[in-house]
């Protein structure tokens, strides 16, 4: 009847609430964005960031999404997004184990730039680059973490920042294996 | 399931015909007999060419396609197919849904085939339209719009596969008015794969093993017979699994039927309402063996009180299902059969005299305190169990029972002597009231060799009575048991037991439902006094056609025993 220590330990880890990576192959097929979102709306857990793309095997797309939850509560998640029937299979990862990025877009009016170096330098010393010149705005282009897209928004606000985007986050595994091997072991499997 | 992936892939020759017949024949390939439906705008085509067909397949007209839902989830039960519904656009749609809900929860295969708006209508607002697929997203185990007549074949074919396999489930197709009319190529190939798809396990050997070692080596253990074991047609390889180590098993309210109620291994009903031992001595087993059930919390209660001493074994087809409720200490993944099937070689011949004994004896006690006076009692008022057990009796356990949701469902399930699987019907998952009335006549046009009677109570029965009509029209020969309490009597005991008998809009005025039969031209009698009972019954069993009984029972009698909402399985209460 009593639970030992470990299992209390066991326990409180899978309740914490944190980040989890979820990284799902599918079919690309219209409205299954929908059937996968709804797996989170029933159990009221916010999307923290989502994108949806083409993989390098045509015609299966690749979701990275990024909630915050429990361990115990993705690994359930996970379980019924494998479920769907279009979806090849689903992966879950915590930060450490992938390589990702995101990529943000800054509007700031181009006059910011002919009033000295400033605005010039920060763009030089943070990695970004300037994406286009429009007679009255620049756009500047800058990947990375999100502490650091943001770190940037924040320096260059004092300029007059008129517009601010960030994409969904994109990851990759640390495994070699490529998607269409990974499909062809998964269908071996079965 | 296996039988499917290697039947002949069936194929036709190649005709020209419009969508609407691609979709009767792609039917007819699948070798459907019967549809549940209900015609409207958007699904006229298709009902047009069904005209050329009528000799080929039976359609049902319904008279509310919530009926047409619950028909198909009778006959899918007990005929072991998939159930076909049609149904139009708009609130034709909308209308299956909660039968949807109920055949997703209740893993049942039905295909529902909608019609949609013309495809150039789509998103407009146009009269009748509305966003199936997205409405029905949360409830279908798949679904799918066709706007392009070609599609028609294959995706039928899909669906139907979908449905049967693995965990079953329900399928929508919503086809477009434009893709009915418009003209194909038919050719039909039935479907026995799909690339993201992989209905069932294969079974890891490690884990037979693991699971082989904890029941050979328990002392206590404990086996929960669910719907998974009907589905995989596993009942007869159960019966030698538990006969061989002696294992006692009880059932949950779908898995109800498995094992007939007289083998000397059926313990009882588990969960809210279930039997006293099976309850009780959850919490006393050394291994817990899960096969095709899912851990309800009307099974389960409270789960941090549930099981924790037992080492758990969960063989389930869907893996979704492992660890979800109750953390399985050795997981088995695959279909119920093969699964027990593969086990039974590994298990010890064992007797377990003693832990057998404990289930008779509390067993012994609820007979006394709960089972007798509710089948032979002696108060003023008839009592549901002693009209359950007159039926049970005179049909001799042979009939098909079909129950709709409350305190009549809970005294079915404790009190009908089963004798052949399959032959219970009931809204388990999602408790849909209204489920009955339908979900008998679906079953009686499925296996009408069979006798079927359906137990209703009186909230019940006048959520879905429109489907009198239905048996009226094509003369049905169901029976129909309505237990007349005058309340909505579950709601009523826990107003009476929770809620300091605050009877909050629980009692009905009810009509005269035997009049109400008559305007159908069904026959029928109320009965009130005990001692007309029998008579009654058997008088309802050898009427050719349809028949309606009304007995009139004790107003406010309660079903015990009951684990309280939230309490422990061991928290259970005799009165």
């Amino acid at each position: 009847m009593n639970k030992t220590k470990i299992e209390e330990e066991v326990t409180a880890d899978n309740q914490e609430l944190r980040s989890f990576n979820l990284s799902i192959l599918t079919e690309n097929k219209s409205g299954l964005l929908n059937a996968v979102t709804i797996i989170f709306t029933r159990r009221k857990i916010n999307i923290e960031s989502i994108n949806v793309s083409e993989t390098e095997v045509e015609g299966v797309s690749r979701y990275t999404i990024v909630i915050k939850t429990t361990r115990e509560q993705v690994d359930k998640v996970v379980k019924r997004i494998r479920k769907l029937i279009d979806v090849f299979w689903a992966f879950v990862y915590e930060s450490d184990e992938i390589f990702y990025q995101e990529i943000a877009l800054y509007k700031v009016p181009t006059k910011v730039f002919l009033n000295g170096e400033k605005a010039e330098h920060l763009v030089r010393n943070n990695g970004a680059r300037i994406l286009v010149i429009e007679e009255d705005f620049i756009i500047i282009e800058k990947t990375g973490h999100q502490n650091e897209t943001k770190d940037l928004l924040e320096k260059l606000k004092p300029y007059g920042v008129l517009e601010f985007v960030r994409s969904g986050r994109i990851a990759m595994s640390k495994s070699m294996r490529g998607t269409e091997l990974f499909l062809q072991e998964l269908h071996n499997h079965y | 399931m296996e039988t499917l992936v290697n039947e002949k892939q069936i194929t036709t020759a190649k005709k020209t015909m419009s969508g609407a017949e691609a979709v009767i024949c792609s039917l007819l390939a699948e070798g459907v007999e019967t549809i549940f439906g209900y015609p409207g705008g958007a699904i006229m085509p298709i009902y047009d060419a069904l005209y050329d067909y009528m000799d080929q397949v039976n359609h049902i007209l319904v008279r509310h396609e919530q009926g047409a839902m619950h028909a198909a989830q009778g006959f899918a039960r007990v005929r072991k197919e998939v159930g076909v519904v049609f149904a139009t656009s708009g609130p034709g749609a909308t209308n299956l849904i909660t039968g949807i809900a109920d055949a997703h929860t209740d893993s049942t295969p039905i295909v529902c085939i909608t019609g949609q708006v013309p495809s150039s209508l789509l998103g407009t607002d146009a009269f009748q339209e509305t966003d199936v697929i997205g409405i029905s997203m949360p409830v279908t185990k798949w679904n799918h719009q066709i706007t392009d007549a070609r599609e028609i074949p294959e995706i039928i074919a899909k669906a139907f596969y979908i449905a049967k396999s693995g965990r079953p489930g329900p399928v929508v197709i919503d086809i477009t008015k434009d893709a009915q009319f418009a003209s194909m190529e038919f050719e039909y190939q039935k479907c026995s794969k799909i690339r993201t798809y992989h209905p069932v396990p294969k079974i890891k050997e490690e884990q037979l093993q693991q699971a082989a070692s904890l029941i050979n080596k328990s002392e206590r253990p404990f086996l929960l017979v669910g719907q998974g074991i009907l589905i995989s047609e596993a009942q007869d390889i159960l019966r030698s699994f538990i006969e061989k180590a002696n294992i006692p098993a009880a059932w949950t309210i779908l898995g109800l039927s498995a094992l007939e109620n007289s083998h000397p291994l059926n313990v009882g009903m588990l969960g809210m309402h279930g039997n006293y031992a099976p309850n009780l001595l959850t919490n006393e087993c050394d291994v817990l063996i899960a096969v095709g059930m899912r851990f309800d919390d009307r099974v389960t209660g409270d789960l941090t009180k549930y099981a924790r001493q037992a080492k758990v074994i969960h063989i389930d087809i869907d893996p979704s299902e492992i660890d979800k409720n109750v953390k399985a200490d050795v997981p088995l993944i695959g279909d119920a059969k093969q699964v027990l099937e593969a086990l039974l070689p590994l298990v010890s011949k064992k007797r377990h005299g003693p832990w057998l004994k404990r289930f008779k004896d509390l067993h012994k006690i609820e007979v006394e305190k709960v089972i007798t006076p509710a089948l032979y009692p002696q108060t003023p008022g008839i009592l549901m169990g002693e009209v359950i057990r007159h039926i049970s009796e005179a049909t001799k356990g042979e009939a098909i029972i079909v129950t709709d949701v409350g305190q009549h469902q809970m005294v079915t399930s404790r009190y009908y002597n089963f004798k052949h699987p399959h032959s219970n019907v009931t809204s388990g998952g999602l408790g849909t009231m209204g489920f009955a009335l339908p979900a008998a006549m679906g079953a009686k046009v499925g296996m009408p060799e069979r006798p079927v009677v359906a137990i209703i109570g009186d909230g019940g029965f006048q959520m879905t009575l429109q489907e009198l009509g239905t048996i009226f029209q094509y003369e049905i020969p169901v029976k129909i048991v309505i237990l007349n309490n005058g309340f909505l009597g579950m709601v009523r005991q826990w107003q009476q037991m929770f809620f300091e008998r605050r009877y909050s809009f629980t009692e009905m005025k009810n009509p005269d439902f035997i009049a109400i039969a008559g305007g159908f031209s069904i026959q029928g009698q109320k009965v009130s006094d005990r001692k007309h009972l029998v008579a009654a019954v058997k008088e309802m069993l050898g009427h050719p056609a349809a028949y309606l009984l009304e007995v009139v029972v004790e107003k406010e009698e309660n079903v015990f025993p009951m684990i309280p909402s939230g309490a422990a399985v061991d928290d259970i209460r005799m009165e």
